[in-house]
């Protein structure tokens, strides 16, 4: 006789729901992500340096990737101004290396004087939405260009040497670049992934999926979109920053231009909108294409560009997007998973108090399947 | 003196701006369409003269006979197979496409002709100024292209007021819906609104490269002045942009007096302190009319 027909109350018990910020461990990622930054860490000393300048650069695009996906895939901010941001922080590090700081310390504060200045501004710039809120976005970035030209003490339109790094021999700077890029890299990553499993990333989640709904429920969406705004602005500054350290000089019409923001924007969607993967992925298919097509000069832009375009209209969640709706793989667990656990059934009285309110059966041929997992996020 | 000779060549620079401004308040108000990518295309409008006068033998000052009916063909397909699809995909889609438009444009044009800048030599047009007085001479051409850019306008008006095509695209403008139900085919009338906006595009292209070396990287500049000529005066508003340009051009012109950097920046101020006093414009208007 099995075991069904002698307890059958088993099997009509109610099955347990259980929320789970992933509806399967998702440890090993964490440990695959330590792994990965420590090989990313040691990478200086095996590598040639053409490599570590070209992965410099790609640090560089996954901090302002990721920043921008903070603002567009879960704000619902498309900004075409984060090159404010990124000059700011190549000038505050200009700025305070003139004055003897030394520059990779004075990463922190480019950091936190963009977000401080964005403070300010997010009251002019979250009361727009839409079109008015990009261009006033590119507006205020070449406000902040045609500012720093004022002062022949930045260089003026040429810009200007980046002092205090001539001690270090080149290839020491090199390395510490290199560091300082993964760090900042990293942290940019951490920061929107804490952001998001926080009780504001609740909110935001909820305006990335429907703002209007979002609103009507009681979430305090401005409120939300200032943290993700001036979260953005400090990590572009710490991006800018980089750009500052790793090409020791800093020009306005590099550090402002526009073409940044086609960069944090191109990366973001061929990797996926409204995902903490999507820029990474994005920012790795951009790097292999501009360093493929390099003898091409701009070809790539062209063609990413173009690609770009393609994915927002007719793939809307990009290459991590796609996967993932086949294959359910969340690195960065940071919603929510509402699931009833095969198997388990609850447990009653004194068992419940002395083992817990669930118990795992043993598995059974004819146990009832459970429906499947709702995503409550991605 | 000085003021007032500042203020008309501000006003004849603001001719400019609305020319650059009138596409982008008319896919606006249409379809809800920033065209991100409406100054680099004024710029492939300077380009496309540039390859086109020397092949066709037509004087500079006319060579808008073909620029601009190739870019009214090329906005009405822009509109119904790049634009339109992202319309249904999306509110941000639109943005975001545009903004590619407007970088992989750039760069093509960056490819194909480097980053040389051009103009387009309209002959004695750009040197002979009428001397109003010894401190006040305004430049005809100038002149002709504040002209131009109000013949646009008034032309653009009676479009959409006298015609049934353009009385059909205000009415897709008003209400998709209602206007549908009475058979309007709004993908089409978008396009149609789409052509007319690249023509005036053509048009503002065409003037610039008349009146200023035009390189690759130039559109997101005159983009920029575009819209904000549109705040200004107003979404929607046809006249009301006009006005925003004007006031954009006085900026410019009483800026400049004090150094160029100036003259660049107080527009930009000027848009910014609008925005913050009065986001919707001083002529605030609901539909085109």
């Amino acid at each position: 006789m099995s075991d069904l027909a002698l307890r059958p109350e088993r099997v009509a018990a109610e099955p347990v729901f259980v929320v789970s910020r992933s509806r399967r461990p998702a440890s090993w990622a964490g440990v695959l992500g330590i792994v990965l930054v420590v090989l990313l860490a040691v990478m200086p000393y095996v590598v040639y340096q053409s490599l570590t300048s070209t992965l410099v650069n790609f640090f560089i695009l996954v901090t302002i990737a990721t920043m921008w996906n903070a603002l567009a895939g879960y704000a619902g901010l498309v900004s075409v101004g984060q090159q404010a941001y990124i000059g700011v922080g190549a000038y505050a590090v200009l700025i305070a290396a003139q004055h003897g700081i030394e520059p990779f310390v004075a990463i922190f504060i480019a950091v936190g004087v963009s977000v401080v200045l964005a403070y300010p501004v997010s009251f002019l710039v979250l009361r727009l939405a839409g079109a008015y809120f990009a261009v006033a976005t590119w507006v205020l970035a070449v406000v902040a260009y045609l500012l720093v030209l004022r002062y022949p003490s930045l260089g003026g339109g040429t810009g200007a040497p980046l002092p205090g790094l001539g001690n270090i021999g080149a290839t020491l700077l090199g390395a510490y670049t290199y560091w300082a890029a993964l760090a900042v890299a990293v942290l940019a990553i951490v920061a929107v992934y804490l952001l998001l499993r926080s009780r504001l990333g609740l909110v935001l989640t909820a305006v990335r999926d429907n703002e209007v709904g979002a609103r009507s429920i009681g979430s305090r969406v401005t409120g939300a979109k200032r943290m993700v705004y001036m979260l953005a602005a400090g990590g572009c500054a710490g991006a800018g920053a980089m750009i500052a350290i790793s090409q020791l000089n800093v020009q306005p019409g590099n550090v402002f231009n526009v073409q940044w923001t086609a960069y944090m924007i191109f990366a973001v969607l061929i990797g996926g909108l409204g995902t903490i993967e999507g820029p990474i992925v994005g920012s790795i298919v951009f790097i292999v294409l501009q360093q493929t097509l390099a003898q091409y000069n701009a070809w790539y832009l062209i063609i990413l560009g173009a690609v770009a375009m393609a994915i927002a209209i007719w793939a809307r969640r990009g290459l991590w997007g796609t996967l993932v709706s086949k294959v359910p793989i969340h690195l960065f667990p940071v919603g929510y998973y509402v699931h009833a656990e095969p198997g388990v059934t609850e447990r009653r009285g004194l068992a419940r108090l002395l083992f817990g309110p669930a118990r795992r059966a043993k598995r059974h041929p004819t146990a009832p399947t459970p429906s499947g997992p709702t995503p409550s996020g991605r | 003196m000085t003021i007032l000779n500042d203020i008309i060549q501000g006003i004849l620079l603001g001719g400019l701006f609305a020319l650059f401004a009138c596409g982008l308040s008319l896919m606006f108000g249409v379809m809800d369409v920033i065209n991100l990518a409406h100054g680099d295309v004024a710029v492939a409008g300077v380009y496309l003269a540039v390859v086109l006068i020397p092949a066709s033998h037509i004087p500079a000052l006319w060579i808008f006979v073909l620029v601009v009916p190739a870019f009214m063909i090329g906005g009405y397909l822009v509109q119904r197979y790049l634009l339109q699809p992202s319309l249904d995909s999306g509110a941000i889609t639109t943005l975001l496409v545009t903004f590619g438009l407007s970088i992989v444009l750039e760069n093509v044009l960056l490819e194909v002709f480097t980053a040389n800048s051009y103009s387009l030599n309209v002959g004695s047009l750009v040197s002979s100024s009428w001397q109003v007085s010894s401190q006040i001479s305004v430049p005809y051409l100038d002149l002709v292209i504040l002209g131009v850019a109000i013949v646009v306008l008034v032309a653009l008006q009676l479009f959409l007021v006298r015609t049934r095509t353009g009385r059909l695209v205000r009415a897709v403008a008003d209400d998709r819906e209602a206007a549908e139900l009475v058979g309007a085919n709004y993908r089409h009338l978008f396009a149609v609104a789409a052509a007319l906006a690249f023509g005036t595009v053509a048009f503002a292209g065409l003037a610039l490269g008349a009146y200023t070396q035009v390189s690759p990287t130039a559109g997101p500049t005159y983009l920029l002045y575009g819209f904000e000529a549109v705040v200004i005066g107003g979404l929607g508003s046809l006249w009301g942009t006009l006005a925003g340009g004007l006031v954009l051009g006085v900026a410019t012109t009483l800026g400049s007096q004090v150094d160029p950097n100036l003259g660049s920046m107080l527009p930009h101020l000027v848009f910014l302190f609008v925005l913050a006093v009065r986001p919707r414009g001083f002529f605030p208007k609901r539909a085109v009319t």
